[in-house]
């Protein structure tokens, strides 16, 4: 969904839904980003209203949290534990492997279309390290072999 | 035939999932009746996934067992084979342990909770609704229990400054944003006993005069948002949750929020402030959270693991607990033993281990069979440490004077091929990219510390007392422990191995 296809009132089943806990703030973002795949900019001015915020007090929530996106993300989610734990294991090397593979800069964003490769600071795996999060699922014990059949499931 | 496969995080991205469907595939095809049970983890990552089945001489294991691996269980009976482990609980590893607070996870169903009760759940809930609120906290702070979170703060007197606050509303908040590398102890107790927690957090409501408990759990731990939320729906309807837990008329609900991938969120204030819905930035003290907490009220803040403690207080009493342990370290620490290791998981033990006996013999050594070069203790901001200061005992007094902090009790094992020069750098890196920016030593600090970490590494050994210097000034003027603690993975990097800080670019290819 595009940022302008999404309407002030798109917004408000969600704040119904939260508006009366306690700091509910989170809730909503996490329930905004959940239907739309990022914050677009008029839930923003949406729920500064709700919540008697300004909108520069909404903004800087959303940008202080990395969770939080202002635009739309990549169709493929490739999150790669760059912790101690797992770079003990190796993680460095896969992280430049998988760059490598699928054609992406440091900063992710020059990935291949559709697929975005996000450093992230530990998943609880690191008995069994390296770890990834692909689309949403944990590997644990990934070698390069291991994430290039997992890529390869992807189509990639 | 009941077999036990875990649906713990790791047992699952391990392929637990395709284990358990191998298994229903394959007792289908036999027309066998088979009752899969997704239990927690025991702990024993290296055998996962670890499937267990029930027989008259108790559960015995099989692992590491992947979907190619069912028919042959089959085919052999469950008994015997190349995967056999034996009964569970006789595995060395596991039969050495001291488990208090871990005693039910790997054993029941997670999300049953009257397997909970048959385990001892809810006895220590039972017997505090018996007790006074100041009797409670006396139990916790006689028990000698200390924050497991990694301050080390005595409980029972945190308890009793929120028990003694005057306000109408009072908080219980769990802190289970766990972000340390190296730990995985809050993870694996809500994925594999969530009821622990939760009445954990009901006891501490009645020691307080709390009737809600916030949790704040992160957001890269989604199998235990999916069970927490659920055993919370359980108890709700047990009427263990809500307007009169167990017929008391006493109340209690807890309402779980998600992070949203800070790692500052972590520290208390910070994270009091992410609950109310502003910027994850870190609070001055005081005032302490006990007395202005959440939504500025009095509030018990407690890591996953403190409270998960309290149940099995309450049901065995505080000598029981106290007996366990070292000098000021009271009661048993589950130690995470991570990175590369032979034998990684959970280890629960009371205080007092050596280092080194838990890196090479519970651990089993370096998976990859070379030397270990270092250890790091307690996370990002613990110190790492070398082989010849592996008689360092555990425990928070020993590892302070050490100069380093027992934290959440990870241990990450480095071998010799580990670039501490590099570690040290990613640590600086890690405090910029993490830091909530309200303090300037642990703000620009950080940020100047990768530079001058990076002008050491490309030949300037005169930059070296600048980055002790810099350490100094973050150690001593940052607010919280990130800016404040960052030093240590730095300079105990730089003890352990000045020569990684001093080699070319070349020298490192």
């Amino acid at each position: 969904m595009t940022d302008t296809a999404i309407r002030a009132t798109d917004i408000d089943p969600i704040l119904a839904d939260h508006i009366a806990r306690p700091g509910p703030l989170l809730p909503i973002l996490h329930a905004v980003q959940q239907a739309f795949g990022f914050i677009p900019e008029i839930a923003i001015t949406r729920i500064a209203e709700a919540l008697n915020l300004g909108r520069a007090e909404v903004h800087g929530v959303v940008s202080f949290y990395h969770d939080f996106r202002s635009t739309p993300g990549s169709a493929h989610v490739l999150r790669i534990c760059r912790a101690e734990a797992c770079q003990a294991q190796g993680a460095v090397a896969l992280e430049e492997f998988a760059r490598a593979r699928l054609d992406a800069g440091s900063d992710g964003q020059a990935a291949a279309e559709g697929m975005a490769v996000e450093a992230v600071y530990c998943l609880g795996l690191c008995a069994c390290g390296p770890a990834v999060q692909l689309d949403g699922v944990l590997h644990g014990r990934v070698d390069s072999a291991r994430l290039d059949r997992l890529l390869a499931e992807l189509g990639r | 035939m009941r077999v036990y496969v875990p649906g713990d995080a790791a047992a699952r991205a391990l392929g637990a999932d395709a284990v358990a469907a191998a298994i229903a595939a394959e007792a289908a095809a036999r027309g066998e009746t088979v009752e899969i049970v997704r239990n927690g983890s025991r702990g024993m990552i290296w055998l996962e996934p670890l499937v267990e089945v029930e027989t008259e001489a108790g559960r015995t294991g099989f692992g590491p067992v992947a979907a190619p691996d069912v028919p042959g269980l089959f085919a052999c009976d469950f008994n015997g084979g190349p995967l056999a482990l034996g009964p569970v609980e006789d595995i060395p590893f596991f039969a050495r342990q001291t488990r208090l607070t871990f005693a039910r996870c790997g054993l029941i169903d997670p999300l049953s909770l009257a397997e909970y009760e048959a385990q001892g759940g809810l006895t220590g809930l039972r017997r505090a609704l018996t007790m006074s609120a100041a009797d409670i906290v006396t139990e916790i702070t006689e028990s000698g229990l200390r924050g497991r979170g990694g301050a080390g703060f005595p409980t029972g007197i945190k308890w009793n400054t929120v028990r003694q606050a005057e306000a109408a509303q009072k908080y219980v908040v769990c802190n289970a944003d766990e972000g340390d590398s190296g730990n995985f102890a809050d993870r694996m107790l809500i994925e594999g006993d969530p009821f622990c927690l939760i009445e954990g957090m009901m006891i501490a409501g009645l020691a307080t005069g709390a009737d809600t408990g916030f949790v704040y759990l992160r957001s890269e731990y989604p199998d235990a948002i999916r069970v927490l939320q659920r055993a919370v729906a359980l108890a709700r309807d047990a009427g263990l949750l809500g307007t009169d837990v167990l017929g008391s008329g006493r109340a209690f609900e807890i309402d779980i929020r998600i992070g949203a991938g800070a790692y500052v969120c972590g520290e208390e204030t910070a994270l009091l402030n992410s609950l109310e819905g502003k910027r994850g930035v870190v609070r001055a003290k005081p005032p302490l959270p006990a007395l202005q907490g959440a939504f500025g009220q009095p509030t018990v803040i407690n890591n996953v693991i403190t409270l998960a403690t309290v149940p099995v207080i309450l049901d065995r009493g505080a000598a029981f607990y106290r007996d366990f342990g070292l000098g000021r370290s009271r009661g048993t620490i589950p130690v995470q033993v991570a990175g590369n290791v032979k034998q990684g998981g959970l280890f629960e033990i009371g205080f007092g281990l050596p280092l080194g006996e838990l890196v090479t013999q519970i651990g089993g050594g370096t998976a990859s069979g070379r030397p270990v070069k270092a250890v790091q203790v307690g996370g990002p901001l613990g110190a790492y440490f070398a082989p010849d200061q592996f008689d360092i005992t555990l425990g928070y007094e020993e590892f302070d004077g050490a100069g380093g902090l027992i934290g959440h009790a990870g241990l990450v094992v480095f071998d010799d091929s580990a670039d501490m020069g590099a570690l040290a750098r990613f640590a600086m890196e890690f405090c910029a990219i993490e830091s909530c920016g309200k303090c300037t030593p642990c703000r620009i600090g950080a940020q100047r510390g990768v530079e001058t970490i990076d002008r050491i590494r490309a030949g300037d050994s005169a930059a070296i007392p600048l980055l002790t210097d810099l350490c100094d000034t973050m150690k001593n003027g940052s607010l919280c422990a990130l800016g404040g603690f960052t030093p240590y993975p730095v300079l105990s990097a730089l003890r352990i191995a000045p020569e990684d800080f001093t080699r070319t670019d070349e020298a490192a290819e």
